[in-house]
């Protein structure tokens, strides 16, 4: 191991953490340099959440030490953690949706006036300050629940900041963010190490490791692989470092043969939820056999769009057509019958019911046909054995995971179980939202070829993603959205990532 | 402490062991107001057991609280709170008793129509909870409390408008003799048939000095009958669907609002059930004007809450409420404790119910964090 030294501001020495019999790390190693960015590679459930969940004192460690700045320390809870200089953004934020974002900020933290009351003008003026310090321009009086998530992200730092840390721990802090808000969080992030601070980001994108960090320590089922500086390598050797093989980046694909037009969406104008217009006049065709990726950056009407296409929301006018049969402003059973298959962008809202079983989460689509029920009454030895199937064919792990609840599976297994669900309906248009949101290099992969066998298959297939790089790697027909419209349509290979890049921003207006 | 973690992640061990709590803490207590705690207990018990009339008497205190408490849990297991079963119940023997009172049909006419007039008055009742919930999205509790008012009032109303009431009584008439669901009713009030009945041992017993009737039975077949439409039919797997998580249920096209209409009618549909059994089975076999809840309603929430909202757990804690507010009766005359004890009691076990699902985390931390010493 490393010496114990001042340079670093952590230095995680043999860390072992067990959960029953599973063992979570096994003698990993992680050494912070001071005033740098550390990237924490790993693919799922590889065990770096639970790392930095041990370093900010959610977990303890069965054995292992952690030296802060030289100094061993104990870290028994978050408070300690927050006591030592050590700030987390979660994944999730932690943030109370209907406080504004400076009653967010001092939460737990209040400064009082003389008199024992709160004194909100004094707390203002501290967080202003900070907000500056770091160029962290935001509007504290914001409700949280009218800003963007790449600002809510943007909160919980501020927060952190707030509470003195010094270190920070970023969990896929990109995950939810725009490429535009992802270059500011870079921007920010490398501002931060300058003023001294030092940040650690978890994260599987390799691109961004590239772009953001300095130092990069691979995890790999719980046991440290390597700890290598960024420019050193490239994007395919760290893929290869935390999967233990060479994985391929690029999508592999035959060309596609489009047939006749599945979806046909004309005019389309739906209002989102405060009554605004969000797609305004948006038209659109899916053929057989190919892939039509929507690329655009959230909030461009992307959600209301699909929302509407389900049948969750109204349309205010225009026509959606599938299979020539129009079917705007109706149900959700009516569009599942028309023959679309939906993977939701957010699975735990509407992919999976998280307390039914594995089992039942794999009817969940067709339990009303034959062979899942016979004159209302459930079969529950065929369910089984659908299931049983599914989980084997999708590679739904752990293998005995039937009978459990959905909402014990990973995050890419519940994925796994949700696509292959949607495909085993055999739907003519299958849409997939974000599909491969929060998932890792290997989970990405199968997810990308899965699309592409439907698509080879003779499906139509819409993907709307906000990354770009899955946009132009796997669609065969790429439609920018901006603004509630889709401003240009390309054949994939005929545009590049910048000329995207500008319409997607609203830079230039397709005529 | 694992072997107990381990244990009391089974919901039969958890609730016996929380009802086990629940008497030891009433113990307590009585010791506390200076009752003698092991005698006050055998009391209960013997207040519970010692005779076959009081098992008789048990069964039949219970039944109307399996009903409410299966309204209740059935709609808990599909995501909606029913704390208006209370009304729905007193709905269902409002509807059942005008119906039996102005009706003169022959027993195998009159029965059904009584009981299908005290199931439909509570649907309805019940609907009109899920429709206000599915058209206007008004919370079940708020608009469930406000029914169980109208309830109350309409219910003391009705029952004193001149065409229904009794004389100079603060109620209605009694239920016709064809109606009533009594095992053996009116020919036990025959000189022979009590003649008959004095032979048998303990039937005999239970048949003439306890109002004995059908309800208990049909409270075991519905709960059979709810059981099965949750496990194993289409209907039930969407019910739970919509409860759980209905933005996924309604992203694989179940109706959302119709499934809290039809929730709601067949859970106030089970309430008007009980209702009418409860008149139809008990004297005085009339409505009369209530100063307060009776509390059908809300014991319904407590045995539904000790069921863990399993239908057949309901005929269980259905029981030992029965048990308890029966039997409690005699803690008074025994020992001269105060009945308030069993609601205390009873208060306790939900309350263990409710935090002992907590214990086993708790005792694998614990025990984990000791081994970790030692080693």
């Amino acid at each position: 191991m490393k010496t114990i030294s001042k340079e670093y501001a952590v230095q995680m020495h043999g860390i072992t953490k067990k959960f029953g019999t599973f063992c979570a790390l096994k003698n990993v190693e992680l050494n912070v340099r001071a005033g740098t960015i550390h990237s924490l590679l790993g693919e799922n459930g590889a065990g770096k959440s639970t790392l930095m969940n041990v370093l900010y004192g959610l977990y303890q460690a069965d054995e292992g030490e952690i030296y802060l700045n030289g100094e061993k320390v104990k870290i028994k809870s978050p408070s300690d953690a927050i006591d030592l200089g050590i700030g987390m953004v979660h994944q999730h934020f932690m943030l109370v949706e209907r406080f504004t974002v400076l009653q967010n900020i001092i939460l737990g933290e209040e400064k009082l006036s003389r008199t024992g009351i709160l004194d909100m003008k004094k707390a203002k003026r501290e967080v202003e300050e900070i907000a500056e310090r770091y160029g962290l321009s935001i509007d504290l009086d914001a409700k949280i629940c009218d800003i963007t998530v790449g600002m809510q992200q943007r909160v919980e730092i501020i927060k952190a900041l707030y509470r003195g840390a010094n270190l920070l721990i970023l969990d896929e802090p990109t995950a939810v963010l725009t490429p535009q808000e992802i270059q500011e969080l870079i921007k920010i992030m490398k501002n931060l190490v300058e003023s001294g601070k030092s940040i650690i980001i978890i994260t599987h994108k390799l691109k961004e490791i590239k772009a953001a960090s300095d130092i990069c320590t691979v995890i790999c089922r719980g046991r440290y692989i390597d700890t290598v500086k960024v420019k050193d390598v490239n994007e395919n050797q760290l893929a290869a470092l935390m999967v233990g093989h060479d994985v391929k980046l690029v999508v592999e694909k035959e060309k596609a043969e489009p047939g006749e037009a599945v979806l046909e969406v004309e005019d389309l104008v739906v209002d989102n939820e405060r009554g605004i217009e969000a797609v305004k006049g948006l038209n659109l065709q899916v053929r057989r056999g190919e892939i039509v990726g929507i690329a655009g950056i959230d909030g461009n009407g992307q959600k209301e769009f699909i929302e509407a296409l389900s049948g969750f929301i109204k349309a205010r006018s225009g026509v959606i057509r599938m299979n020539g049969r129009e079917i705007q402003n109706t149900v959700p059973e009516t569009v599942l019958e028309s023959g679309i298959s939906i993977i939701p962008e957010d699975r735990h809202k509407r992919g999976l019911v998280l307390e039914f079983s594995v089992i039942e989460n794999a009817v969940l689509n067709k339990y009303r046909k034959e062979p899942f029920s016979n004159r209302g009454f459930l079969k529950k030895a065929e369910m089984e054995k659908f299931a049983a199937g599914l989980i084997e064919e999708c590679d739904v792990r752990p293998a005995d995971c039937a009978m459990t609840q959905a909402g014990n599976l990973s995050g890419g297994n519940q994925q796994k179980l949700i696509i292959g669900r949607e495909v085993s309906n055999d739907p003519d248009l299958l849409v997939a939202v974000q599909p491969t949101r929060g998932l890792d290099v290997g989970a990405i992969e199968s997810v990308h070829k899965t699309l592409i066998r439907e698509r080879d298959k003779g499906k139509a297939i819409l993907l709307v993603s906000f990354e770009l790089d899955e946009i132009m790697n796997v669609s065969d027909t790429i439609a920018v959205i901006y603004d509630g419209k889709i401003q240009a349509v390309y054949e994939q290979g005929t545009v590049d990532e910048n000329e995207l890049g500008l319409i997607m921003a609203g830079g230039k207006q397709h005529e | 402490m694992n072997k107990i973690a381990d244990a009391l992640k089974k919901p039969v061990i958890r609730i016996l062991a929380a009802i086990l709590l629940g008497l030891m803490a009433a113990g307590v207590i009585l010791a506390i107001a200076g009752y003698p705690p092991a005698a006050s207990i055998a009391a209960l018990g013997k207040g519970i057991f010692s005779k076959p009339k009081y098992i008789s008497n048990v069964i039949i205190k219970s039944t109307p609280l399996i009903f409410t408490g299966l309204a209740v849990a059935f709609a808990f297991k599909t995501g909606l709170f029913n704390i208006g079963a209370e009304g729905q119940f007193i709905i269902g023997c409002l509807a059942s008793t005008l119906v039996g009172v102005t009706v003169k049909l022959p027993a195998v006419l009159q029965i059904p129509l009584i009981l299908i007039t005290g199931m439909a008055a509570g649907a309805a009742y019940g609907g009109i909870i899920g429709l206000l919930k599915a058209k206007f999205g008004i919370h079940e509790v708020i608009s469930g409390i406000m029914l169980n008012w109208i309830a109350l009032y309409l219910s003391n109303y009705v029952c004193m408008l001149p065409a229904f009431r009794k004389g100079d009584t603060n109620g209605t008439d009694q239920v016709s003799e064809a109606g009533r669901t009594l095992i053996l009713g009116a020919w036990k009030k025959t000189g022979e048939g009590a003649a008959v009945l004095k032979k048998i041992p303990v039937f005999g017993e239970i048949l003439l000095k306890t109002d004995a009737n059908i309800g208990f039975v049909i409270a075991v077949l519905t709960a059979v009958v709810l059981a099965i439409l949750l496990k194993n039919t289409i209907k039930g797997f969407e019910l739970q669907a919509v409860g759980y998580n209905k933005y996924a249920a309604e992203a694989v096209g179940i109706n959302i609002r119709k499934n809290i209409l039809e929730v709601m009618l067949i859970a106030g549909a089970v309430a008007g059930l009980g209702a009418a059994l409860y008149i139809t089975g008990n004297s005085p076999h009339k409505v009369t004007v209530l100063s307060a809840f009776e509390g059908m309603g809300t014991n319904g929430l407590g045995v539904a809450l000790i069921a863990g909202s399993s239908p057949i757990g309901c005929i269980f804690s259905g029981l030992l409420f029965g048990g308890l507010l029966y039997g409690g009766q005699a803690l008074q005359y025994e020992v001269g404790a105060p009945t308030e004890i069993i609601n205390i009691t009873i208060g306790t076990i939900v309350f263990f119910v409710a935090i002992i699902q907590g214990v086993p985390k708790l005792l694998e931390k614990y025990g984990g964090r000791r081994k970790g010493h030692a080693e």
